[in-house]
């Protein structure tokens, strides 16, 4: 078998916040009524995690379900078990209206993180049409938008600790937006 | 700035994020319309100053289309709706009117 590699190599860069891309990742686009038992029991027991809220992203370990938008969820595991995940999670949804795909290969993970020059949130402001107060975008927060000219989601996952996904073709574009506006000495201090 | 609420996700969603998707609620004429009727579907639009229902989708967001209802002149928002609806809801209708006495749903579809 082939030797998957992730868009940019795992490449990193240091400003006033650190961007990493975070390596592969097992990611599955998973189609359905959110209401349908058959659904949530699927991402309880076969993911492990809790159903996510609107706008919110539920964690355990490696495995994470994402709100996408009211029939989607991203569901995250390791990379090696996407396909064994997909396949089970294509059984429980066996005569509803649903669908789970392994995007895997199609997207790039970023971690975003703040340091004691600057914070992260002002990396994504920067870019992004969000409001990044920290009242306002919570740990545990996911969302889709745009940075700059390129559609992502990310979410929180700690106080200054920021987890994006992007396209993998724009990966390269995305990293050098991150970098470019985390880059030492343009902090703007709001946050 | 045009922000508009998405009724799906609950995002105030500024202008970037959203795509403009022109009239709302107009009904699709198909097999059997007359040239007349057809043409009216393809071409005509109600083009008022003031009041206007449109659709929008949310873009770079949950990618949803939804409703809504603004005045062109004012900028003013008067709420956003699901689009699986073939009319304005009631308080759609009653923020337009509060403002907007003589609107109707009705005069706004015919209105060039």
């Amino acid at each position: 078998m082939s030797n998957a590699v992730s868009a940019l190599q795992g490449v990193s860069s240091a400003g006033f916040a650190t961007v990493t891309e975070a390596g592969l990742r097992g990611m599955i686009t998973l189609r359905g009524d959110h209401n349908a038992a058959s659904l949530r029991q699927a991402v309880t027991d076969i993911v492990g995690v809790d159903m996510p809220e609107v706008r919110r992203c539920t964690r355990a370990g490696e495995r994470a379900a994402a709100w996408m938008s009211p029939d989607e969820l991203l569901i995250m595991v390791p990379y090696a078990d996407a396909p064994d995940v997909v396949a089970r999670l294509s059984a429980a949804l066996e005569g509803m209206h649903g669908l789970a795909v392994n995007m895997s290969d199609a997207r790039a993970v970023f971690m975003v993180e703040g340091t004691a020059e600057g914070s992260a949130r002002e990396v994504l402001a920067k870019l992004a049409p969000v409001d990044m107060s920290r009242a306002a975008f919570t740990q545990g927060m996911f969302r889709r938008t745009r940075l700059a000219q390129a559609a992502v989601a990310f979410g929180a996952v700690g106080d200054d600790a920021f987890e994006l996904i992007c396209f993998r073709s724009e990966a390269q574009y995305v990293f050098d937006l991150l970098s470019m506006s985390a880059k030492s000495g343009s902090q703007v201090g709001v946050f | 700035m045009l922000i508009l609420e998405c009724p799906y996700c609950g995002i105030h969603a500024e202008e970037t994020e959203l795509h403009a998707g022109g009239q709302a609620h107009i009904k699709r004429e198909t097999v059997g319309a007359d040239d007349a009727a057809f043409e009216a579907y393809l071409f005509t639009r109600a083009n008022p100053r003031g009041v206007h229902l449109e659709r929008w989708r949310h873009v770079n967001g949950c990618g949803k289309w939804f409703h809504a209802a603004r005045s062109t002149t004012t900028l003013e928002v008067f709420g956003t709706y699901p689009a699986q609806t073939l009319t304005p809801p009631d308080d759609i209708r009653a923020a337009i009117t509060a403002k907007h006495p003589d609107w109707s749903f009705e005069g706004w579809q015919g209105a060039t």
